[in-house]
């Protein structure tokens, strides 16, 4: 099993490495709706400074959303899923391989672009610690909770708007925690229940998600 | 290897075909043939646990099961020899080298092309790949002879001859006139909403 984990995970960074210019789009999304902020709210320091984590964090959800629909979408149309379900090996773990492919290629970036974003939004730098790592422990739980969503809407022709609509009320906890504990930062309060509440929210999604998103697939399929 | 009992499947409330019912021993070939639109690709499809069935149940010891089905199971952006070693990989079964398979299959010529440059012909063999690498008992093959030209047929009724003379068991969809030399007497005929044995 550990093989075929890995064979698809390599199989999946090849396949997004071949479709480079698509991993692009969700990243200049990021950057385009950030930027569009201070053009229309208006660049002051001390404003911009109070709305950063959240304008970060919500363009966060908006480029993962974005990138979702493409996580089963492919494998669904060209056969390969139903491959997958028959090979034996728990559908579980391939879920897992795909959503730890997924982060990699849509989250990470998102990750590593945050100091920018950082600059842009006049975030102050103790808080910029925190805002890395709260996107650090909060990206993968939103590929983890899309998965589910993508499942359930994979067999629909245009399952993205639904998808949309599906995931983003699951996400609210995420926004809260994670800019909470950004802004308990700028205001010098104690962050790191917040940051405990994210881990554990992490651990319980890898724990669970893959099989929520395991069974959607299966009855897709069907 | 598998036994199937009465099983029948409806979709909106309508038969798609009425029971079925068959044993398939080890080494012999299940040909189901019949009309478009009678139920061969649906009655695959609910042997291969993709589909529920509505009434009846079939039982499989088969180790593993193989499917080739319409839509192949091919990534468009890998080329025919990553598609076959990401197959090998993911089976974790074999240890067989892909460049012989690559040639077994008549596609040497074209090993580092993209598959989506690929003729469907080619895009089909490279599908059947799946059936070489791995060590299924059972293979599931919907139309596996559509596309594909005469060398190809020859291709399929080969490996298909291996398999079944090795201990292996073969359902086998195809509406063409094509019969492979295994075909046995008291094979399956659908009829859209009845068998004919």
């Amino acid at each position: 099993m550990p093989a075929a984990f890995l064979a698809l995970l390599r199989r999946d960074l090849l396949l997004a490495f071949r479709r480079r210019t698509e991993l692009l789009f969700p990243v200049a999304f990021l950057l385009v709706v950030v930027s569009l902020f201070p053009l229309g709210i208006g660049p002051g320091p001390a404003l911009l400074a109070r709305i950063a984590p959240g304008v970060i964090w919500i363009a966060a959800l908006l480029a993962t959303v974005i990138s979702l629909d493409g996580l089963f979408r492919s494998d669904f149309e060209d056969g390969t899923l139903e491959q997958f379900i028959l090979s034996g090996h728990p559908l579980t773990l391939i879920v897992l391989a795909k959503i730890v492919a997924h982060w990699l290629v849509a989250g990470l970036p998102l990750v590593l672009l945050s100091p920018l974003l950082a600059i842009w939004m006049n975030l102050p730098m103790e808080s910029l610690g925190v805002m890395i790592l709260t996107l650090l422990l909060g990206t993968p739980i939103l590929s983890l909770i899309g998965s589910i969503g993508v499942g359930l809407t994979l067999s629909l022709k245009r399952g993205g708007q639904l998808l949309s609509l599906l995931v983003f009320p699951l996400y609210v906890p995420v926004l809260i925690v994670a800019t909470a504990a950004v802004m308990a930062v700028s205001d010098g309060l104690p962050y790191g229940a917040f940051l405990g509440l994210l881990t554990a929210g992490l651990v319980t999604c890898v724990t669970l998600a893959p099989f929520a998103s395991a069974a959607a697939l299966k009855i897709s399929v069907s | 290897m598998l036994a199937v009992s009465k099983i029948s499947f409806e979709r909106y409330f309508e038969p798609v075909f009425q029971p079925v019912s068959f044993k398939l021993e080890a080494g012999r070939l299940l040909l189901v043939t019949g009309a478009n639109g009678c139920g061969k690709t649906t009655l695959i499809r609910v042997l291969a646990g993709f589909l529920h069935p509505s009434a009846g149940a079939y039982t499989c010891d088969a180790g593993s099961t193989a499917y080739v089905g319409h839509h192949l199971g091919i990534k468009d952006d890998l080329s025919v020899i990553e598609n076959l070693r990401f197959m090998r990989d993911f089976l974790g079964v074999s240890s067989r080298n892909c460049k012989d398979v690559v040639i077994r299959l008549g596609l040497g010529r074209v090993s580092d092309q993209l598959a989506r440059t690929l003729s469907a012909g080619q895009r089909k063999r490279c599908a059947l790949g799946r059936l070489l690498l791995g060590n299924s008992e059972l293979w599931l093959l919907d139309e596996p002879y559509s596309n594909l030209d005469q060398q190809g047929v020859g291709l399929v009724d080969d490996i298909l001859t291996s398999h079944l003379s090795a201990g292996g068991a073969c359902v086998l969809a195809t509406h063409g006139k094509h019969r492979p030399e295994w075909a046995s007497s008291h094979d399956y005929h659908l009829v859209s909403g009845a068998v004919e044995c």
